[in-house]
């Protein structure tokens, strides 16, 4: 029940400032409600207990990658809003239409999904031993430490084409 | 009244179909970004459900790796949003045709 509640309430925060994320004015009121959206999967993920995964939402997501789109609006502070400017070849209904079309879609899997019985309920939280953090810490060094590796080169590539985009003339 | 897997997977798919709206809608680039960012957030609550659903943590591994992408993205993309914006000074989408043919 207190599972039941706590989903809820949080699935409903989720998409409410989701909505706010995408029909904002301003961008910088944008990203603050994406901060807030991002805290709430947070704490989601604490719910499904993957403690791991919501500290590095909240030191990722919310402290890194939020701060830098910050940035970026700030710089790019803009003397007239996109949005006013319209351009006549623009689809704006045809793209609302094909993504409706698309929330249909998801929304006859997760029925169809519904119709068919869960046969693995049984969730992780009934498996004892070592806790989340070292689950995941073995599984990714020792299981999924090539991926790992190819992860910190990716990373490696951002970081230098992003300096490169970035700077005035290298 | 339990919380099936599939709560999960309704949630994460109107979250994504909100993203998505946001990337077809908007104009400003900016926040055609953080819609994408709102359906990467979406894949991850998918990834993480599984994970409990199945009891093994490959799921969670995934949604670390969706992650670190995310960071690579936004840091590729908003590199190329300023150096854009230093020469056209737009951030509208519409606008941003130079490569386009």
């Amino acid at each position: 029940m207190g599972e039941a509640i706590a989903f809820y309430s949080l699935a409903a925060l989720i998409l409410v400032f989701a909505v706010l994320v995408v029909s904002a004015r301003s961008a910088v009121h944008s990203v603050l409600f994406l901060v807030a959206n991002f805290l709430c999967v947070a704490v989601l993920y604490v719910l499904l207990h993957a403690e791991f995964l919501a500290v590095i939402q909240v030191l990722v997501y919310a402290g890194g990658i939020l701060v830098l789109y910050l940035f970026v609006v700030m710089l790019v502070n803009l003397k007239r809003a996109p949005e006013e400017a319209s351009d006549p070849r623009r689809r704006d209904r045809f793209g609302l239409l094909l993504s409706g079309a698309i929330l249909a879609e998801l929304a006859a899997i997760v029925l169809y999904s519904f119709a068919a019985p869960w046969s693995h309920t049984a969730g992780a939280a009934a498996v004892p031993g070592p806790g989340n953090v070292e689950t995941v810490g073995r599984a990714l060094y020792v299981d999924y430490v090539i991926p790992f590796e190819v992860a910190s080169i990716l990373l490696l590539v951002a970081m230098v084409g992003a300096i490169v985009l970035a700077k005035r003339d290298l | 009244m339990t919380i099936t897997p599939g709560h999960y997977m309704a949630l994460a798919a109107a979250l994504f179909a909100i993203g998505l709206i946001g990337v077809m809608v908007r104009r400003n680039i900016i926040i055609v970004f953080m819609s994408i960012e709102l359906m990467l957030n979406a894949v991850n609550i998918n990834l993480v459900a599984f994970s409990q659903m199945y009891g093994h943590v490959t799921g969670q591994v995934f949604a670390l790796f969706v992650v670190a992408l995310a960071a690579a993205e936004a840091a590729v993309g908003l590199g190329i949003i300023l150096a854009f914006y230093r020469n056209k000074e737009t951030v509208n989408i519409d606008e941003m045709s130079i490569m386009r043919w």
